[in-house]
């Protein structure tokens, strides 16, 4: 199993009610911005991923979002070539680029391949669709998103696999001249991990490509019901999908004692949490859906989505002014939903002693080759941010890899995804745990 | 009021949902880009002289979407097509909001497909001053509203009002997805129409506009105003994006006045 650290590298320096007031982080004023504490952070959590490094993790991941405080890795293959030059061991693993948003997939397929070239190697790239405020930030059209995503995808495998120079017509993209002359230092190309929060399609497409998935901390029920979609699907191709299939990102923070780590955890729902990233409108543009979800979202509103909740979008359909917002009362909300989630061990929380016995838990359900942790948002200053990263590494680290070899979970590098052949007609073996589900009332 | 039927005519191939209601000159509708909203009062009162050819547009529920359509002059030549084998040309033809924008497209390429051209509220000329409400960073509800001036015309509540059902969503939402699909860059506009429609010999057209418009702002009107040089505007007080719904008899007697010209 790989283990790897990730942080959303926040933006720690907003006042909360500036958050709270906009409904969201995304739309945020960056008059807000402040260029020195940014320039400080930037540093900061480079080093804090070399850390992660010296600790002994297995990988450090990136991600990107625009335009949101929630996030400050705007341009991730920027923060990724550093890495791949300041560090030497671990595997940089982008989770992942949005493909659909940038709309340059041969600016793409030149700007990976340096960073695979300069790291010898240790680059894992990952695609997304890019979040629904990512389409109105980038003005990419929501309705081609899937296509944009896909024709993206399969033309920057081309550009690293097929030799130029040739030229490209596509529906979306066009290119005279395609012959980049930099190419990936692995062959045929750097692996690809598919990041998600619950789209059926992505992980049919998954499969199809024999990518592993990495669920980004849904509730454990749903999450076991894609991998069984994704079991199928990979059974009609002929193979067994196992642990090298999938991967788990989960929000996790360790202290010294439960009760420090309870009360800087709170940092993980500060602003509203990941369900404050956007609002409604910015979450959901039109198009952007699938038919099949967007009936789901029509019966069963609150669904999936980052950043919408049944009470979100009952505020945004109705759209009344609200009168004036008590903060207190708003955060004493968020605080219930904080312990509603830990409940449903969907963020991890307390000293290494209480947290190991929910991550082993995790593993034995979910069964991931991959294992991320997520480190702590809000204004959780960098000393205490490090304690959770060396508590994790030497006190959890450990006994979790242990127990992965125990229990059979290789990761994608060990054992090749879509390796194992399962023949025409035999139901694959089952991919998930579902035991401890019920047993534990988890959903 | 139940004077229209349902049919379906085969255009290129795609099996177009249309409306047909009415008895008199035929009058062929678009409607905007949130869908058809229903046959209503306006279109009872000019039904009394006119039969409506009101096609459900392609990729907006009932009618499938048309994968080479991706803008909207693509979108009205597939209307064209459609009058055309229909035998309808010249015709009348009155469009609301982006079903306005389409008609323009039309009209900038064959001027002499219209007998009257009525564009309501008409998007597709970026305007000089004010822009064209963003309508897509909106949730349905607060896009709907924002149509209107005021939310309690009784019309409005009637094809609005009371709680979304689960059918309704969707057709909402594959309107507002089409209207992305099609209209989402460069926004709402074509920026070579304005010279296309000076060029459109013998072209007339009614202008109609609320002048609490919150989608389309006055600017449009008067972009539109200078493009065509036989257009006449006729500005309804006091009503939002839906003229035709805030105050149909003003509406319906402006419209009925200008194809009986």
């Amino acid at each position: 199993m790989k283990l790897a650290y990730f942080t959303e590298r926040p933006y720690r320096w907003l006042d909360e009610d500036e958050v709270l007031k906009n409904k969201a982080f995304f739309a945020l004023s960056n008059q807000h911005f402040d260029h020195h504490k940014a320039a400080d952070d930037y540093n900061y959590f480079l080093d804090e991923y070399c850390y992660a490094e010296e600790l002994g993790f297995d990988a450090v991941a990136l991600n990107e979002h625009h335009g949101n405080p929630f996030c400050m890795g705007s341009v991730m293959n920027v923060e990724a070539s550093i890495l791949a030059r300041i560090t030497s061991k671990v595997k940089i693993v982008l989770i992942g680029n949005p493909l659909p948003v940038i709309k340059h997939p041969l600016r793409m397929a030149e700007e990976l391949a340096e960073i695979d070239l300069i790291s010898r190697g240790r680059l894992v790239t990952g695609w997304v669709r890019g979040a629904g405020s990512e389409q109105f930030f980038n003005n990419a059209n929501p309705a081609y998103n899937r296509e944009m995503f896909n024709e993206a995808h399969d033309f920057i495998v081309q550009a690293w696999t097929k030799p130029g120079p040739w030229r490209y017509e596509g529906k979306h993209f066009h290119y005279r001249h395609v012959n980049p002359w930099a190419l990936p230092y692995q062959k045929p190309h750097p692996p690809m991990w598919i990041p998600g929060v619950l789209s059926p399609e992505t992980v049919l497409w998954c499969a199809q490509h024999r990518y592993p998935y990495i669920g980004l901390g849904t509730a454990l029920g749903p999450t076991c019901d894609l991998w069984d979609i994704y079991a199928d699907e990979a059974a009609k191709l002929g193979y067994q999908a196992g642990p090298e299939n999938f991967g788990y990102l989960i929000p996790s923070f360790v202290a010294e004692t439960d009760e420090k780590a309870q009360e800087l955890g709170r940092n993980f729902v500060y602003g509203g949490g990941q369900n404050a990233f956007s609002r409604p409108e910015h979450t959901l543009p039109p198009g952007y859906n699938s038919k099949g979800a967007i009936k789901m979202l029509a019966r069963h509103p609150g669904g999936s989505w980052l950043g919408v909740n049944p009470d979100k979008l009952r505020e945004a359909k109705d759209g009344e002014l609200r009168p004036e917002t008590d903060y207190g009362v708003v955060r004493k909300k968020l605080l219930s939903g904080y312990q509603k989630v830990q409940n449903n061990h969907q963020l991890i929380i307390g000293s290494p002693k209480t947290v190991l016995p929910k991550l082993k838990l995790l593993l034995q359900i979910l069964r991931p080759g991959v294992f991320v942790f997520f480190n702590i948002q809000g204004k959780v200053s960098n000393e205490d941010r490090l304690t959770s990263m060396r508590l994790i590494a030497n006190e959890v680290m450990p006994e979790l890899r242990e127990y992965a070899k125990e229990i059979d979970l290789p990761d994608s590098y060990q054992r090749t995804p879509g390796s194992v052949a399962l023949q025409t007609g035999v139901s694959p073996a089952p991919v998930a745990d579902r035991g401890p589900l019920e047993e534990l009332a988890l959903r | 009021m139940a004077n229209w039927t349902e049919t379906t005519v085969n255009v290129g191939g795609t099996g177009v949902v249309l409306i047909r209601g009415g008895s008199g000159k035929p009058l062929f509708m678009l409607h905007d880009e949130l869908g058809f909203p229903g046959w209503v009062t306006w279109n009872e009162a000019l039904a009394e002289d006119h039969e409506f050819f009101i096609p459900l547009q392609p990729g907006c529920g009932k009618t499938p979407r048309v994968d080479w359509i991706r803008n909207y002059r693509d979108l009205g030549g597939f209307y064209a097509r459609m009058i055309r084998e229909m035998g309808l040309d010249p015709v009348n033809i009155i469009a609301f909001s982006a079903g306005g924008y389409a008609a323009a497209e039309m009209a900038a390429a064959d001027p002499g497909m219209f007998r009257h051209l009525v564009l309501v509220a008409p998007m597709g000329i970026k305007p000089e001053e004010g822009e064209i409400a963003d309508i897509f960073p909106l949730t349905i509800r607060t896009h709907m509203r924002a149509t209107v001036a005021d939310i309690n015309t009784p019309e409005f509540g009637d094809i609005y009002g009371g709680e979304m059902t689960p059918e309704q969503f969707e057709a909402f939402e594959d309107a507002r997805a089409e209207a992305a699909r099609i209209g989402w860059e460069p926004y709402m506009h074509n920026p070579s129409l304005p010279y296309l429609l000076e060029g459109a010999k013998g072209l007339s057209a009614l202008l109609v506009w609320g002048s609490a418009d919150a989608i389309v702002p006055k600017g449009c009107i008067d972009s539109y105003k200078g493009a065509v040089a036989n257009a006449q505007v006729a500005t309804i007080e006091g009503v939002g994006h839906r003229p035709e719904i805030e105050h149909s008899a003003e509406f319906v007697r402006v419209v009925r006045d200008y194809l009986a010209s």
